[in-house]
């Protein structure tokens, strides 16, 4: 070619041709890697999603219905709603929130650096960390762990922690406490039998239960772990089975009313209460004795899940959205600051009227930004969400993969549901392009 | 058997997207190659075979093992191995449509060897007729066969049927390994009075409870009513299916003798579910799944077999015969035909080829020429020769169904038995959600 243009004569002509053969050769390598790795897979997409999973038979629209008809892509698509509704107006507001206070404490950039560097980690790593704090396991998962100390720092105290009624006369729950459905009158005896009680649990002063006397004028009982190996007789105290110590035991009349009295279990599980007045009474297990211990607030369970992941997503961006507001607030006139603070506005009215609407093309690129990255959110809930409510938690991006490679390998509906992620990125990309064009 | 390692797939994915779009199927990576070595016996085959499996690390060093034994007997055939690890179905099907398959597979999915079979990719292993109908029962031979050809066999079983326990929660309990069904509820109960939780059930993966299903099916309804159902000749609707369920559901309304409760048992993985078990003081008495089970607390767990941890067979439901087994295992099938390919498969099908993993555990083989001295331990050899020795065995129905109904977190059966471990008492929406979700997804798989 370049032969050609110099035997040509070296008239313009030639030049011109050089002129544009040049650039051409520069942009080759770039426009070779986008033609390979976007133009040609985009295009290969939008038609493979107009085939059926073996990608041997046109389909039409077949995919499209089957993305708006199929239960888990419709929640993926309503889930992806709720994120574009919810976390970049969060991230943004957070940002400017952080931005401008960071502006006005002497270890700003030490806070500055703490809340950018979730930045600096994959966010697949940040979901894996997510996903082990929000474990439901208190012994494992540092939210509920947190959440365990304050509870535990209230309440609490008892000497076990579950049981259950070894028969039937014995009604009631650790919560509420356990009562004998059949009323005692002085001279009568109570044994109540609580079975579901680990080995472990028993404290190890127990002895063996003896089973209660009745005696004039009082009301004599027994509270022991009715269970030996194999079971034994419900309700029945056997040798092998120990008294419960430390039992809160109270008796109530039982026309109703407060208690009347209480009292702690002996070693052996005994109890008694003298000189009871005539009449008929019911006696119970004070709830206080069992505290349940705290099994964890499910945070991956299907009703938590998404706002667990999106209080995750914003974990790691606010940084992102901080440090780019904070350049902008840099950039601001001190000067109109300091005018408006002269004529006396307050700060909040400085920060509403002033602040805010000179931010505001920053403040939008965040916002944009964030809906973008919000839309194509992936790999967090995939590294979040355990299989088990992956369903519940299903964004248009995770459904792409795994309606893709996750087992179905329906490449067909996969691809439709790529175009239509990318439809739906479209305007965005064409509202920041429009932007860019703008400032420059 | 299903494996689930969230990281590696994700790996997986980036090399397996690269590879889609680069429009070429590929072995990528981990190759290992031995050369000969040895004995004499048959130097007049020579060649080499290309092996990809699903093994790696340690089942990657005994299948070159294997690989080592035979070369004692194949000097100058080169046996070359690659794992593709988890996503082998999508690397073989990327490879098998690039045309460009390596020689030898062990895949664990007979669906995809019906589908490989179907597209004309898979070569007859009829050479090799002999040796498995020699060595396997007869259930594995037919297992084998499509269109009246052998297209492959189990090489490395898997045993499904087993229920693992703690020693010292029983022994406090009281209770003896259950033969029956009503044995088993009654030995919870009592497991319950004694202040340990009976279930663990690791919900958060869907295919534990599919395997809780197939094995309860099974011996309640029959090997005829499995194979059909496995075939969607009955619907999932069909009442034996229902029984099931409601069986299922006397173990799934116990709440609280589940470890965690319902609620804890979805979010709870099968490694989870397993080390719950594997503890002492248990938090857990038992937990319902394969023989794979004791591999993923090792090195974790202080328990030892026998004396911390114990195995017992999966009991019979209303009456049926105790030595019934679900089970899986991965399938040697062939992609080319020559001489080398063919010493390979006759010697992986023969009892030496077996035995020379089986020594080194961790596997179990359907082989009937593999016996109980050829197992590292008593237990191992137990539960392997229950496959063998096994009256009626069947592959793991989910693995047979589409991959959209039966392998698939989230969807199709996984999740609506998670939904009905949820909500026990809805035997006819469930058994109506799977009937409607298997249609869909088998007559997708016809279409």
């Amino acid at each position: 070619m370049e032969a050609s243009a110099v035997t040509a004569g070296g008239g313009g002509g030639a030049r011109r041709s050089r002129e544009r053969l040049v650039p051409l050769l520069f942009l080759l390598p770039a426009l070779v890697f986008l033609g390979v790795w976007l133009v040609y897979p985009t295009v290969r997409t939008i038609v493979r999603s107009f085939f059926d999973r073996s990608g041997d038979q046109f389909v039409g629209f077949d995919n499209y219905k089957a993305l708006f008809t199929t239960d888990t892509l419709t929640t993926a698509i309503e889930n992806n709603v709720l994120w574009v509704a919810v976390v970049p107006a969060f991230v943004t507001a957070i940002g400017l929130v952080f931005a401008v206070l960071t502006e006005r404490i002497r270890w700003s950039t030490g806070f500055k650096t703490a809340v950018f560097m979730p930045m600096a980690i994959s966010l697949f790593a940040a979901g894996v960390i997510w996903r082990v704090m929000d474990e439901k396991d208190p012994a494992q998962g540092t939210v509920n762990a947190s959440i365990k100390v304050v509870k535990d720092a209230f309440g609490g105290g008892g000497v076990l922690t579950n049981a259950q009624g070894s028969t039937p006369q014995l009604v009631g729950s650790p919560q509420k406490g356990f009562v004998l459905r059949t009323p005692v009158r002085p001279g009568g005896t109570a044994a109540m039998g609580l079975t579901a009680i680990p080995p472990a649990e028993v404290p190890s002063s127990a002895a063996q239960a003896v089973a209660p006397r009745p005696q004039a004028g009082a009301i004599d009982g027994v509270v022991w772990r009715d269970f030996k190996p194999g079971g034994g007789r419900p309700g029945v105290v056997e040798p092998g089975e120990d008294g419960l110590p430390g039992v809160t035991v109270e008796l109530r009349r039982a026309s109703g009313g407060g208690v009347v009295a209480s009292t702690s279990t002996a070693e052996d599980g005994s109890f008694s209460f003298g000189g009871v007045r005539p009449g008929s009474y019911r006696v119970g297990i004070a709830s206080s004795t069992f505290s349940e211990p705290f099994t964890g607030v499910s945070w991956l369970g299907p009703k938590l899940i998404t706002p667990a992941i999106m209080i995750a997503y914003v974990w790691v961006w606010a940084g992102f959205a901080m440090v780019i507001i904070a350049a902008g607030l840099a950039a601001i006139s001190r000067e109109v600051l300091e005018a408006a603070r002269t004529d006396g506005a307050t700060e909040w009215q400085v920060f509403r009227r002033v602040t805010v609407p000179m931010l505001a093309p920053v403040l939008s690129v965040v916002f944009i930004t964030m809906i973008i990255n919000v839309l194509k959110v992936f790999d967090i809930i995939l590294s979040i969400a355990p299989a088990s409510s992956q369903d519940d938690a299903n964004v248009i991006a995770l459904a792409m993969w795994r309606t893709s490679f996750g087992g179905v390998n329906d490449f067909g509906l996969g691809s439709a549901i790529a175009v239509f992620l990318f439809v739906l990125v479209i305007p965005v990309l064409a509202l920041n392009v429009r932007r860019f064009r703008r400032e420059v | 058997m299903i494996r689930h390692r969230l990281h590696l797939s994700v790996l997986g994915v980036v090399a397996l997207a690269l590879a889609v779009l680069a429009g070429c199927g590929g072995n990528n990576g981990g190759s290992t190659s031995t050369s000969g070595g040895g004995g004499t016996t048959n130097a007049n085959v020579s060649g080499s075979v290309s092996v990809m499996a699903v093994w790696t690390g340690d089942e990657q060093k005994s299948f070159r093992a294997v690989i080592d034994a035979f070369n004692q007997q194949y000097p100058n055939v080169n046996v070359r191995y690659t794992s593709a690890g988890d996503n082998l179905p999508t690397v073989l099907s990327t490879a098998v449509q690039g045309g460009n398959p390596p020689d030898v597979a062990a895949i664990a999915q007979p669906g995809l060897i019906q589908e490989f079979q179907a597209k004309g990719a898979l070569r007859p292993l009829e050479y090799a007729r002999g040796a498995v109908e020699a060595n396997y029962p007869s259930d594995f031979v037919q297992l084998g066969t499509i269109d009246g050809k052998l297209y492959s066999f189990v090489y490395k079983g898997a045993n499904k049927s087993t229920v693992w326990n703690n020693v010292e929660a029983f022994r406090n309990a009281g209770v003896e390994a259950p033969a029956t069904w009503d044995d088993l509820l009654a030995a919870a109960r009592t497991l319950k009075a004694s202040g340990v939780d009976a279930y663990s059930i690791g919900g958060a993966d869907g295919w534990t409870l599919t395997d809780l299903f197939e094995n309860v099916y099974l011996r309640q309804a029959g090997p005829d009513k499995y194979d059909q159902l496995s075939r969607l000749q009955i619907p999932w609707t069909d009442p034996s299916v229902r029984t099931a369920l409601r069986t299922m559901a006397q173990v799934f309304s116990d709440r609280s003798n589940i470890v965690g409760g319902t609620s804890g048992a979805l979010q709870t993985d099968f490694p989870k579910s397993v080390e719950n078990v594997f503890v002492n003081p248990a938090k857990g008495a038992m937990v319902i799944e394969g023989d794979f089970v004791p591999g993923v607390v090792a090195g974790q767990t202080k328990l030892r077999a026998g004396t911390g941890y114990d195995e017992f067979p999966f009991p019979a439901v209303g009456g049926s015969s105790a030595n019934v087994v679900v089970g899986g295992g991965d399938s040697i099938v062939a992609f080319r035909d020559n001489p080398a390919v063919e010493a390979f498969v006759s010697f992986l099908a023969s009892p030496e080829g077996a035995k020379a993993w089986a020594q080194r555990g961790g596997f179990s083989s359907p082989n009937r020429g593999v016996t109980s001295s050829d197992y590292p331990d008593e237990l191992t050899a137990r539960i392997a020769t229950a496959i063998s020795g096994a009256d009626t065995f069947r592959f793991d129905m989910s693995d047979l169904a589409p991959a959209a109904f039966g392998g698939t977190p989230g969807q199709g059966e996984w999740k609506i038995l998670q939904d009905f471990l949820a909500n026990p008492s809805d035997v006819n929406g469930t058994a109506e959600a799977l009937q409607k979700s298997a249609q869909k997804a088998y007559a997708s798989q016809r279409g």
